[in-house]
């Protein structure tokens, strides 16, 4: 997901009865069902983890703007024009509500820029391959934003109040991207011409597995999981959210005339779900650790953007203070 | 081709409205996930989403007066860097964020009392998609106009920077307050605003805020003019290249 | 001279005359420019009509700790809700 593979901060999930009087309360609460506030104590794990997974998913929504940013110049049409710029808009402004969030837990947003353009943070794998044609616009807002609006919703029940919050706000806005990358494909399959839907197969091709991968890593070899769920910001198993997203997205594939990209794919009665194949978990592993097919540009963007910028912010500080001293002065 | 007809001049003018929205919305969107700030990031994504609305709603009126059928998609995509009438000065580079601001303060300078003109245009096609538009320029325009006086009156670096884009944008203000005779043509009727009232109110807001940025108009230099009859700078063709690939490479392709 | 913007807290009173509401927060250099950025940043589907802003550091909170003193009183009070009071079914709706 826009978060993956977050370590957590405890080597195994402990007890209640081991649990020292304050951590019992805390966990007790959580159990209950109450949520978290910034200045409530908490354990020091469960601060570590959140600013890591709320950082990781900010800085996926922000590098996230890059491959669909892309193409907003050359979009075929204004008012597809319109849509993917509002669409790369709301990437932005997701960003911000999350590393807000985050700055409740006592870092600042630099702070987190900092560890992004340094590389020790990580963003979702999936925003390291490249857009290689107007199709992909489509598959981007199909795949990917269906992947992370699954992902997303149970995270409104997270404990942590702030982030729950935010994520809130975020499946609000979000609800229009999936529909409006269906849209573009549902346009060039089944109105448009024989390149258009050879241009769509050509890019589920290159999206299928990555979208799968953002899930994370198989359960079995997810071993931070257990305690982001027993403090409740992970609700689902990174294999549970894989299964649901490809039996959704069997249909909608079909309905596009299109072909999924994997052999092993195939209904399976007595589970009443789709069999499929595994992912290359080594692709995976080397483009989350930056060897991805665009992990250079995609961070060297950031920071440039960062670099080149600092004389901005710089002035627009100078400035307040002039005016703040101004206005002592009168 | 005959002379030229009041809906011939009508039609100009309206491209030369829609044309420059198009093409500076293209610049100020290049910034999207680029900008030195999230917050200036989403601020961006704003004006330029203004400003393609405000070009589809213009050019969709020169497409209705012109009669041939064209929608405003066939404008934006299907003619060449001759038949574009924008201002010069949406045509150039971004630069950096302080040339960009700049731009956009010169243009929104520009845009404010021309849309307020057209506002009250004797053309009620006119005046309605003026009326809608300047609602949002006169936020463009003090969002601007408050970022170059604190950039201009900020560090000596934000302060150099924003001189160096105004020396560099200021040739292309003559073009930007120019009008051909098909527009006075239309101003002696009723249908846009004046000339010289559009131009004074600009002068007005621009030394104004210069002086409290504490930027100086440069004295002389090249006086570009040009966007009226097609002629146009360099980057045109590159922005119409990039703009325009999909439409040009799968003519007839629905999007 | 750190050159991060400060954090200010956003209340946006939206159409239907309600008290502005916490919406979120953002980075801006003062007050003015949070004002824009709000209008930029919250307001993006026409959610609201007064932008209120607040230096997030200004804002005093009550202590966790306090949830005990400060709120429990109140819930002593149960004749201050209506549920408290018996109206007799012969005096209609009340």
């Amino acid at each position: 997901m826009y978060a993956q593979m977050v370590r957590s901060d405890a080597a195994s999930v402990r007890s209640i009865e081991e649990m020292e009087p304050r951590e019992r309360a805390f966990q007790q609460r959580i159990d209950e069902g109450q949520k978290i506030e910034p200045k409530d104590w908490m354990p020091e794990g469960y601060r570590r983890t959140l600013i890591r997974q709320i950082s990781q998913h900010a800085h996926s929504e922000i590098v996230g703007q890059l491959p669909e940013g892309n193409w907003i110049t050359r979009a075929p049409t204004l008012e597809r024009k319109a849509i993917l710029l509002a669409k790369v808009q709301d990437e932005a402004g997701h960003g911000l509500y999350l590393y807000c969030a985050a700055e409740t837990l006592g870092i600042s947003r630099d702070e987190m820029y900092d560890q992004l353009h340094s590389g020790r943070a990580k963003y979702s794998s999936i925003f390291n391959y490249p857009t290689l044609s107007w199709a992909d616009i489509g598959c981007i807002g199909w795949l990917v934003d269906g992947a992370a609006i699954m992902n997303q919703v149970p995270l409104q029940r997270c404990s942590y109040g702030p982030y729950a919050r935010a994520m809130v706000r975020i499946c609000k806005e979000e609800s229009f991207h999936q529909r409006q990358g269906y849209d573009i494909l549902v346009t060039m399959c089944r109105k448009g011409s024989d390149q258009q839907r050879a241009m769509v197969q050509n890019a589920l091709d290159r999206w299928w597995w990555p979208s799968l991968m953002m899930f994370g890593p198989p359960d079995t070899d997810s071993v931070h999981s257990a305690q982001s769920m027993a403090w409740k910001i992970k609700q689902n198993s990174n294999d549970e959210l894989r299964q649901k997203f490809v039996d959704e997205t069997v249909p909608q594939a079909k309905y596009l005339g299109l072909v999924i990209p994997d052999p092993e794919l195939a209904w399976n009665e007595e589970r009443g779900a789709h069999d499929f194949g595994e992912p290359d978990w080594n692709e995976f592993l080397a483009v989350l650790n930056g060897n991805g097919p665009c992990n250079r540009e995609r961070l060297g963007a950031r920071r440039a953007a960062w670099a080149d910028g600092a004389w901005y912010r710089e002035g627009l500080m100078a400035h307040a203070h002039k005016r703040v001293a101004g206005v002592a002065a009168e | 081709m005959g002379a030229p007809s009041p809906d011939a001049d009508l039609q100009a003018f309206l491209l030369r409205m829609g044309d420059s929205c198009l093409i500076l919305g293209h610049r100020v969107s290049e910034w999207c996930g680029h900008a030195p700030a999230l917050e200036d990031d989403i601020a961006m994504a704003n004006v330029a989403l203004d400003l393609i609305g405000h070009t589809r709603l213009w050019l969709e009126l020169a497409g209705e007066v012109e009669g041939a059928g064209r929608s405003a998609d066939d404008l934006a995509f299907l003619r060449d860097a001759g038949g574009f009438r924008n201002v010069l000065l949406v045509e150039l580079p971004n630069g950096d964020f302080g040339n960009t601001l700049m731009r956009q303060f010169l243009f929104d300078a520009w845009h404010v009392p021309k849309l307020r003109g057209l506002a009250a245009s004797s053309d009620v096609r006119v005046a309605g998609v003026a009326q809608t538009a300047v609602r949002e320029a006169n936020y463009h325009l003090s969002r601007s106009t408050d970022l170059v006086i604190r950039l201009g009156d900020g560090t000596a670096e934000s302060h150099g920077r924003m001189q160096a884009a105004l020396d560099r944008l200021w040739p292309y203000t003559f073009d930007l307050l120019d009008v051909d005779d098909g527009e006075a043509a239309l101003a002696g009727v009723g249908v846009v605003p004046r000339a010289a009232e559009v131009a004074g109110a600009w002068r007005d807001h621009v030394e104004t805020a210069l002086a409290e940025a504490t930027l100086v108009a440069p004295a002389d230099g090249p006086e570009h003019r040009g966007g009226r009859p097609g002629l146009h700078t360099e980057h045109i063709g590159y922005i119409l290249a990039e703009m325009q690939f999909l439409q040009r490479a799968y003519p007839g392709a629905v999007w | 001279m750190t050159s991060e913007w400060p954090l200010w807290e956003v209340f946006i009173r939206g159409q239907h005359g309600l008290s502005h509401r916490h919406v979120g927060s953002l980075h801006a250099p003062d007050a003015a420019m949070a004002i824009n950025n709000a209008r930029d940043v919250y307001t993006r589907r026409n959610e609201g009509v007064s932008i209120w802003v607040v230096r997030s550091s200004d804002i005093a909170a009550s202590a966790p700790g306090e949830k005990g003193p400060l709120f429990d009183p109140s819930n002593s009070k149960v004749y201050r809700h209506p549920t408290f009071y018996e109206v007799p079914e012969e005096a209609g709706n009340m």
